[in-house]
């Protein structure tokens, strides 16, 4: 892997796949009675987040702190950052201080490529979402959410093929969404086939290029996909006039229980919240059976572990056979990669 | 005054062929003129060996930014000129969008004056067309044609005059005093948060996009509303082909507008913005390769009549950041001749006499520039410069005189370099260096 990971198109197979497939073993903690593995002590992983997330922000410092990393939190409200320092000073500041990790989450697409890029920080950059730009780790963690529902491997997500020629939808604004923008690139990735679904006026300029469909009929989509991925709308793209109304906007692409009844069987329903309820999904829809709403959740934390394991630590396993290994001081795992971070 | 003789330089010819069959000459710079064909005894003069270089009218910009009023920490008329005189500029246009805003007689005096003294550069202020930029109200336009700086351009640049009414007021109202406005085809409501250009690549990086039809629909209201009331009108930094057909249409139709094409837009293309550094952040945009391709052609066969720099420094701050908070804008003046050389001459689309039309004569008679843009030849107020093609140099920011840094050009390899510029026969340029 890369460094930093700021765009799903970082990602090979191969490293969305060991992504993956790390993400498992991570996961395969939450059963053991201590949560905790020494992976990262003494590594200082930041969440320098400039706009309020609840969840993203809650579910990097869960990984981090499972994986025994120091966590800082750096937010804008209550923060230099709201007193207008900007991001180099404080990308400085955190360099000053020493940090091996900074996980940012900014309103300015590109925001994460200027801290990895312009030399103001050593420390490897995971993009947490940028603006209307990309947001790898959700990409990530939907696409382990996909694997684990839909995958056709026994030895569980990552082990190759699992959403190979699978009919992923994605719907609603899409122009404004880094969610849909990383799907996109790492689903295909993947091996998945992705048709974005939304009114023409939510889809980007340019979008032939992208590796996927697009339709802009839900109800003919519908029925062939294998996973249907809703997008929040955001009331305020109303102003906008993207759309005529609420009603309108959910009467043509919204996700209710009638349209629900047209998927397969074993088709799931995903969202990346925070949802709006009765705007693109209904409450019916989203605590059905087939959502996994909640579940994508639990295994973001699986999957950001997994990320900052592999960015900061290594390539030796993350999990060891026994408990003991869980206990025992562990030195740094000092790999070449971990030795390029500090080049 | 020192007097110069210069020795050998290639004069290239004027359309009309002022000294046909001749291409090598010496000139004398004296009491601010030039004259040409004389017996000169060497010692009597300072000898500037010119063999190799080209000899070039003085270079007239007809957009620049000098900041000066209100942001004295990014450029002042006196770094701003010294920076065009380095680029072979003996005349600036000096834009209005000040603080104060350039829209009073008062405000465009003190540029005017504040360019007499520093010295390096005629400074022809342009004058705001609505009060404060804001596009409600006209500004006095009169006063300021009448002020001592003489001002004949008139420009809102950085903002549209998207108002037709206003616009066809204003290009009504200075026909009284032979001005020009030049307006920045913008339409607001198509480019609100616009980043970059509106393509695939916008699309990919999440940055929002700048579409060519809202420099294209204000392109063709604003020709319509020039034809229609007979007025001249002059399209700033046009970026797009779909720009260059309309004004090729509107010139065909014997409309009376002009343009300009900037040298980043004639080299450098939107997927320098996929680095997200705010660099190459610009109003407007840096476009597609087919429309760099359109500038080029268009400006070879005359429908873009001039070269205009638009030099916009910004201090470090506002471009080391992220490219959303970053200022729109780009350093233009050191070196807008080394890229003309790259694009145009050397790829054979220009010969010099019309690097020389392009750069010199034509934007000196959109600005009803007196002593500037004239051919080199007996008597001709003495506004030259020393060019030398050969070589190619890496472009060093912190090279540049100008008191900002922002030049997309750095760490990259142009052609050519400014010798020697002389202003009323005495030089701001020796040697490459500033005197």
């Amino acid at each position: 892997m890369k460094k930093h990971l700021l765009s799903a198109a970082d990602l090979t197979r191969d490293d969305a796949e060991l992504v993956l497939r790390t993400a498992e073993e991570m996961r395969s903690l939450a059963d053991r009675p201590i949560k905790k593995l020494p992976a990262l002590r003494g590594r200082t992983v930041v969440n320098l987040f400039f706009e309020d997330s609840t969840r993203t922000r809650i579910s990097f410092e869960a990984a981090a702190k499972r994986l025994s990393a120091d966590v800082i939190n750096f937010s804008a409200k209550g923060s230099s950052l709201s007193k207008g320092e900007s991001l180099k000073d404080t990308a400085l500041t955190l360099e000053a201080m020493g940090c091996d990790a900074v996980v940012i989450r900014h309103g300015a697409s590109g925001a994460p490529h200027r801290l990895a890029n312009s030399g103001w920080v050593r420390a490897s950059v995971v993009n947490a979402g940028d603006g209307t730009h990309e947001h790898p780790t959700q990409a990530l963690l939907d696409a382990f959410t996909l694997c684990r529902h839909l995958g056709k491997s026994h030895l569980g997500p990552g082990n190759g093929g699992d959403l190979d020629g699978r009919r992923i939808a994605i719907v609603g604004d899409v122009l404004h969404s880094r969610v849909a923008r990383s799907n996109a690139l790492l689903l295909h990735t993947l091996g998945a086939e992705v048709t974005l679904v939304a009114p023409p006026t939510l889809l980007p300029v340019g979008i032939d290029s992208w590796p996927v469909e697009t339709s802009y009929d839900l109800d003919g989509v519908l029925p062939k996909a294998d996973a249907v991925m809703m997008l929040r709308v955001q009331r305020e793209r109303m102003d906008g006039g993207f759309f005529p109304t609420a009603r309108e906007y959910s009467r043509r692409y919204g996700l209710d229980g009638r349209r629900m009844a047209t998927l397969q069987d074993h088709t799931i329903v995903m969202h990346p919240g925070p949802m709006v309820r009765g705007m693109e999904i209904t409450a019916d829809v989203a605590d059905s059976d087939r959502s996994v709403i909640v579940e994508q959740v639990s295994n973001g934390v699986a999957v950001r572990m997994a990320v900052l394991y592999l960015l900061l630590g290594g390539s030796e396993p993350a999990v060891g056979t026994t408990e003991t290994a869980l206990v025992e001081p562990v030195e740094p795992v000092e790999t070449p990669l971990a030795e390029e971070a500090h080049a | 005054m020192t007097s110069y003789l210069i020795k050998g330089a290639r004069i290239p010819s004027t359309g009309s062929d002022h000294r046909p069959g001749e291409e090598h000459a010496d000139v004398l710079v004296q009491e601010g003129r030039v004259a040409l064909d004389g017996d000169w005894d060497e010692s009597d003069h300072e000898v500037v060996d010119a063999s190799g270089l080209i000899l070039l009218p003085g270079l007239v910009d007809l957009h620049t930014h000098l900041r000066e009023p209100g942001r004295e920490d990014a450029e002042t008329v006196l770094t701003g000129t010294q920076a065009a005189a380095m680029g072979g500029f003996t005349a600036v246009h000096a834009m209005a969008n000040t603080d104060p805003v350039a829209d009073t007689a008062g405000v465009v005096e003190q540029v005017w004056r504040l360019g007499r003294e520093a010295g390096y550069c005629d400074v022809y202020p342009v004058g705001a067309v609505t009060v404060g930029l804001a596009g409600r109200q006209l500004a006095e336009l009169g006063a300021m044609a009448d002020s001592a700086a003489r001002v004949r351009v008139f420009s809102d640049d950085g903002h549209c005059v998207d108002d037709a009414v206003l616009m066809r007021r204003a290009l009504e109202y200075v026909k009284a005093f032979d001005g020009v406005v030049a307006q920045h085809a913008q339409e607001p409501r198509l480019t609100e948060n616009a980043q970059m250009n509106e393509g695939e690549l916008s699309g990919r990086l999440g940055l929002g996009g700048w579409p060519a039809v809202a420099e294209e629909a204000v392109i063709a209201r604003d020709c319509l509303l020039a034809a229609h009331v007979g007025s001249r009108l002059h399209v700033c930094h046009v970026s797009t082909a779909g720009s260059v057909e309309l004004i090729r249409q509107a010139k065909a139709s014997g409309w009376n507008v002009t343009a300009e094409v900037t040298p980043h837009h004639l080299l450098l293309t939107d997927d320098l913005a996929a680095s997200y550094d705010p660099i190459y952040k610009v109003n407007p945009p840096l476009r597609t390769a087919a429309d760099t391709e359109a500038l080029r052609a268009g400006l070879a066969d005359g429908t873009i009549d001039v070269v205009a720099t638009d030099h916009a420094p910004h201090p470090h701050e506002d471009k080391d950041c992220e490219w959303a908070a970053a200022a729109f804008g780009m350093l233009g003046l050191e070196t807008a001749l080394s890229v003309v050389q790259e694009t145009m001459v050397d790829p054979g689309l220009l010969s010099w006499s019309e690097v020389a039309e392009r750069m010199s004569y034509a934007p000196a008679r959109i600005g009803r520039v007196a002593d500037h843009g004239r051919p080199i030849e007996d008597g001709a107020p003495a506004n030259i410069v020393l060019y030398d093609p050969s070589g190619r140099r890496v472009v060093e920011a912190s090279e540049s005189v100008s008191l900002s840094r922002n030049t997309p050009y750095a760490g990259m390899e142009l052609p050519g370099r400014v010798v020697a510029t002389f202003l009323h026969g005495r030089p701001t340029v020796l040697d490459g260096k500033l005197c």
